[in-house]
């Protein structure tokens, strides 16, 4: 009706960005035969946010552990469907599950630094995969942490333990760590939810920041959160994909009343 | 239709929902205090009541109050509660609306100055008819803009969009005819000026319903809407207007 706000609510069918993960008919179900995931379906847009909303059980964290293949490591868990990235199954048996895991990096809810130094944490991955030119490690290590915006606050001391630094600044390496392996798409779970308010919106422009790279899903049970820094959002209720949409969409408008009972803070 | 805020459930938190409905209550409540404000100063007008009309003069800071009271409400519920789709529109259309009220206050108690002015020359300078007339429609087209606010109709928003279409081309009317009366009658341009001011006072009230009926629309169906959306929608169907092309679960 109104061009302005048509433009405004861009719809993800408009298929400006290309899309960067395919998820087919994705079925997913645990050891104790619960389903977990029902036929879901949804594309990620390159470059850009896209937020996992949903309550607690709903499944959005089971979806995306699916995007790395970080659940082939649950005993009993079955997963049937496609997940394309770039045009490729990565359930297919051809894919080498690390690889995929580089090229696909999760940062948790808690900080998880390594008992190490800021130095050894960001070049972590680099070393294993038999990187070892000193010149290579420190540009990675100082690229890596400038695009974390953390640089300015460990140059001084990168050789001390990653564990004297504070929450938001460990969850910041651990960002650092994930980008130095060059991957293409980053998956946050919760990454900001334990931390203060001032670390928290710190993260949040990082993540801004980060979108001109990477491709960026986040989890997150803050729904402000999933409104400031996302460009779209995907509503999971038991299992089901409910409603998928920009994110001023969904947050002005959406279209399902299962969608604006949880995000207005409604009994379903 | 997008579902709206008062046909969805309780919200978890009772007291945000009672917040909601309280601000509402209360914008509706302010409505229902400009409505009369407006009848008293038409009927000041009417029956040449300088009394009436001071009273609706001194009223009108009373709702110029109120209008403050609501927007500092709703600013609070938007910091506090971070409203987000039917409630977010709900908010802003209260917002809104309650400056449109606000300023449908300001066109009555000038009309109320109109109304002591043309008492003070006792006879009514020029044929009346037309302004009550018109009068009329504008509290009842003020009237309907509330009701709609207050059932979350859409469809009755629509319908006043035309009306006020058909006050635009009454209100043009009237106003030639009173300046062909200035012409033919010299001595009287002052106070026939005063009927014109009215006059101009009445198309702002319909300009302002009409904008209480866009909120109600926006707030509705969630997309913002103007005079040339609401018209070219030949008959209002149920859940039109609203947006397409989405594709769910894609």
């Amino acid at each position: 009706m109104n061009r302005a706000s048509d433009e405004l609510f861009a719809s993800p069918s408009a298929a400006v960005p290309e899309p960067c993960l395919d998820v087919r008919r994705l079925n997913l179900r645990y050891a104790n035969n619960k389903r977990v995931l029902k036929n879901i379906r949804l594309t990620i847009p390159q470059q850009r946010v896209t937020a996992l909303i949903g309550p607690s059980g709903c499944g959005k964290t089971s979806l995306l552990r699916c995007f790395n293949r970080l659940n082939d490591l649950i005993e009993g868990c079955v997963i049937k469907g496609r997940i394309e990235l770039d045009g490729r199954n990565i359930y297919s048996p051809k894919i080498d599950v690390t690889e995929l895991r580089r090229r696909v990096g999760m940062v948790f809810q808690k900080p998880n630094p390594f008992p190490m130094s800021v130095y050894e944490n960001v070049a972590f991955g680099l070393r294993i995969r038999g990187v070892n030119s000193r010149r290579r490690l420190d540009e990675t290590v100082q690229e890596s942490l400038q695009a974390a915006a953390l640089w300015d606050e460990v140059k001084d001391r990168l050789h001390r333990s990653a564990l004297e630094l504070s929450g938001g600044q460990q969850q910041r390496l651990v960002i650092a760590r994930t980008l130095a392996v060059e991957p293409e798409v980053l998956l946050l779970d919760e990454s900001a939810s334990a931390l203060d308010p001032i670390s928290t919106l710190k993260i949040e422009e990082l993540i801004s920041e980060l979108k001109k790279s990477y491709t960026i899903v986040i989890v997150t049970h803050n729904l402000q959160q999933a409104a400031r820094v996302s460009d779209y959002t995907a509503f999971l209720y038991m299992g089901n994909m409910i409603e998928f949409d920009s994110t001023a969409r969904i947050f002005t408008n959406p279209l399902k009343r299962q969608t604006e009972d949880y995000i207005t803070g409604r009994y379903g | 239709m997008a579902p709206s805020a008062n046909e969805a459930g309780e919200h978890i938190s009772r007291q945000f929902s009672q917040e909601l409905e309280q601000v509402r209550t209360r914008m509706l409540r302010m409505g229902g205090q400009v409505e009369k404000h407006l009848a008293d100063a038409l009927r000041s007008v009417a029956e040449h009541d300088s009394q009436l009309a001071q009273r609706v003069i001194e009223q009108d800071s009373e709702i110029n109050r109120l209008e403050r009271e609501i927007d500092t409400e709703c600013s609070l519920i938007i910091a506090r509660r971070q409203p987000a789709a039917g409630d977010l529109r709900l908010v802003l259309a209260i917002i809104k609306a309650v400056r449109d009220l606000e300023r449908i206050g300001d066109e009555a108690a000038r009309i109320a100055r109109s109304a002591m002015r043309l008492a003070e020359e006792g006879e009514d300078p020029v044929d009346l008819g037309e302004f009550h007339q018109m009068g009329d429609r504008m509290l009842a087209m003020l009237k309907q803009a509330l009701d709609a606010f207050a059932r979350m109709d859409a469809e009755a928003a629509a319908l006043i969009v035309s009306e006020d279409l058909e006050a635009d081309t009454e209100y043009h009317g009237a106003i030639r005819s009173v300046i062909a009366h200035m012409m033919q009658n010299p001595e009287n341009v002052s106070v026939a000026l005063i009927v014109l001011w009215a006059f101009r006072s009445l198309e702002r009230i319909g300009d302002h319903a009409e904008n209480i009926s866009e909120h109600v629309a926006y707030m509705v169906i969630g997309v913002n809407v103007d005079r040339g959306d609401f018209l070219s929608r030949k008959r209002p169907g149920k859940g039109s207007g609203k947006r397409s092309g989405k594709q769910p679960g894609k």
